[in-house]
């Protein structure tokens, strides 16, 4: 199984950016998604950035992705869109209808975890469309999973999410803008200030979501890293681990660990409960309530 | 423009068509539409019923088979739009990608309307669906200000229709999953947003309390008015701030922008609320149809009467009312 370090959802500070990459390229990930999939206003890194930083992985020896924008609102956020899709140099992960329009039948490329597939004959369309890699919806179980995958068509790659905090909704409305009393016109950039960010609880001080612009995730850490056998038997060729503001590359050693075999699975599992930033869940995978930690 | 009205029973049904309704949409009494609550929809002999009475007064069935078919209940969405193609019903309002292949190639004299759980926010997108499928209309989400939908209507030839009125999704239709996190069961997987099933209420030393699969929603004092725990309408905290950290209970009523709306070529307005009564539709779809005909008789001169305004106040969710994403400041 291949380790893909997924696009990062927050808003970081350019240098913060470019220093992450830089660590990524020298990591054990096999595939790195860049672009900012969240908030067409967040402008630390242009499109001639993120080719830069593009190509610097590929001399490294990685496979690399440009990810859409999973809201696309705006002739301006379309004229983005087509540049992304007309960009022949990197493969393209497809976040909404939008860029799986301008995509289809010109060059193969990724839909993405925000594209809502959850059958295989949606997905056998889209792959007659270009789609070469599926990343299912987060919210998607190991039953529907395996179903699906026992389906796909041939050379269909399926990478899972399998650490990170959950991008579970999006919205037109920012709620970070929102918290400061700001329109998202005149944001401020806020989110630059929460570089994991903006904690939201409930009254009686469950850590609940996490406010991320127009995203909302959740505060739980999802963390497949103890099933990654059970991932491998479900057909799944690809873990994606959503960069988090600290202990990213602890957690990738962790999970090179575990699949290279160097370590038992409890080992690695041990080790990342160390690292993670908050508690962890995994209920999806096992079909109930998300927010759920099945042993 | 036409009004599409909601149903959730058959006496809700007669309400919308009696008051003035060009098209009346419904669902099945199962996880295939997005209103998957338990006592609401149609089951086929009411459906039958249904279909006669809105025909014989001349007026349009659209039926909802608006949520996600998974691999072990593919026959089950299948069999929605069979049923919907021999029954006669005159489209139906699909979300799936997979499901609308089904749909055009088995039947291609049906009439497909892209659901707004499809998540098309863009002509990109739109015209996608029309060049795959032969889509003839789509109904967007609550996400574009009144300038973005007039530039998508001037670049398809897809019918669009908007939300007029009724509870406001916050999050993007078809891209959210706050109520499986939670819950287990999503919009999109099973039809259902904040499950009743799932939801507690306990009167506590600090108020009422409203919880959702165990996690603390909204906490109510005396004289309050305490609503539903949709989980994107609760009390959070956030930086020591405790408040709607997401969004006000409040109601989309865009009836003064129907002039706007009518001018830039929307083709149908949709009122929400297949959950709620049939007086509730009875007095929401009198109050449009008196407005979308003020409106077309003069659009120049349309304004909002005080009493329509009153009576839609009544049966706004929080008694308080937006324009959501139309108006730029609200995001």
């Amino acid at each position: 199984m291949k380790l893909a370090l997924g696009p990062v959802l927050y808003y970081w500070p350019r240098e913060r950016l470019l220093a992450f990459y830089a660590e990524a390229s020298s990591s054990p990930v096999d595939i790195v998604y860049l672009g900012e999939a969240v908030c067409s206003r967040r402008h630390e890194m242009r499109l001639a950035d993120w080719l830069a930083t593009a190509r610097r992985l590929l001399e490294a020896g990685k496979e690399v992705v440009l990810c859409s924008q999973a809201l696309v609102e705006s002739e301006s956020d379309l004229r983005a869109l087509r540049r992304l899709a007309d960009d022949n140099e990197f493969r393209v992960e497809a976040n909404d209808m939008s860029a799986v329009s301008l995509l289809a039948g010109r060059v193969p490329f990724v839909a993405g975890p925000h594209l809502n597939v959850y059958n295989a004959r949606t997905l056998a369309l889209l792959v007659r469309l270009g789609a070469t890699r599926w990343v299912p919806p987060v919210e998607i179980s190991r039953a529907i999973l395996t179903a699906i995958a026992a389906e796909r068509p041939a050379n269909l790659e399926i990478e899972l999410f399998a650490y990170g905090r959950l991008p579970l909704a999006f919205s037109a409305r920012c709620f970070t803008a929102r918290h400061y009393n700001l329109q998202k016109d005149d944001c401020q950039f806020r989110c630059l200030d929460h570089p994991d960010g903006l904690p939201l609880r409930t009254s009686d001080g469950d850590r609940f979501l996490v406010l991320n612009g127009i995203q909302t995730q959740s505060a739980r850490v999802y963390a497949l890293l103890g099933e990654v056998g059970a991932l491998a038997d479900a057909g799944v060729d690809i873990a994606r681990i959503s960069p988090q503001a600290e202990r990213t590359f602890d957690v990738v050693q962790a999970f090179h660990a575990a699949l290279q075999g160097q370590r038992p699975a409890g080992a690695s599992v041990r080790e990342l409960a160390g690292l993670l930033p908050a508690e962890p869940c995994n209920g999806y995978w096992h079909g109930v309530s998300g927010l759920e930690m099945v042993a | 423009m036409e009004l599409v009205c909601p149903a959730g029973s058959l006496p809700a049904l007669k309400a919308a068509v009696d008051n003035g309704a060009d098209c009346v949409y419904l669902g099945l009494r199962d996880e295939t539409n997005a209103r998957n609550f338990a006592g609401l929809n149609f089951d086929v002999a009411a459906l039958d019923q249904a279909l006669k009475y809105a025909h014989a007064h001349g007026r349009k069935v659209l039926l909802a088979v608006n949520t996600y078919p998974q691999p072990d209940g593919w026959a089950r969405w299948t069999s929605a739009i069979d049923l919907a193609a021999e029954r006669g019903v005159d489209a139906v309002i699909l979300a799936d990608l997979g499901l609308m292949e089904y749909a055009a190639a088995r039947h291609p004299q049906l009439r497909l309307h892209l659901s707004v759980q499809g998540s098309a926010t863009t002509h990109e997108a739109i015209n996608l669906y029309r060049r795959l499928f032969g889509v003839q209309r789509a109904v967007l989400p609550r996400v574009l200000a009144i300038q973005q939908v007039e530039q998508l209507i001037a670049q398809t030839e897809v019918e669009i229709e908007v939300f007029g009125f009724g509870g406001l999704c916050v999050m993007v239709e078809g891209r959210c999953q706050l109520s499986s996190y939670v819950t287990g069961e999503s919009p999109n997987t099973a039809g259902a947003c904040s499950p009743a099933r799932a939801v507690r209420w306990e009167q506590t030393p600090r108020g009422l309390e409203s919880r959702l699969g165990g996690i603390l929603i909204n906490r109510f004092s005396a004289g309050e008015n305490a609503g539903y725990p949709t989980l994107c309408k609760g009390r959070f905290e956030v930086a020591e701030d405790v408040y709607y950290a997401i969004e006000e209970p409040a109601s989309l009523n865009t009836l003064e922008l129907l002039p706007q709306l009518a001018r830039i070529g929307v083709r149908a307005v949709k009122i929400e609320g297949r959950q709620r009564s049939p007086a509730y539709v009875a007095q929401v779809t009198r109050v449009w149809r008196a407005a979308i005909d003020a409106c077309r008789a003069n659009a120049a001169r349309f304004a909002v009467r005080p009493e329509w305004d009153a009576e839609l106040r009544r049966v706004s969710e929080g008694r308080s009312q937006t324009l959501g994403a139309y108006h730029r400041p609200w995001k």
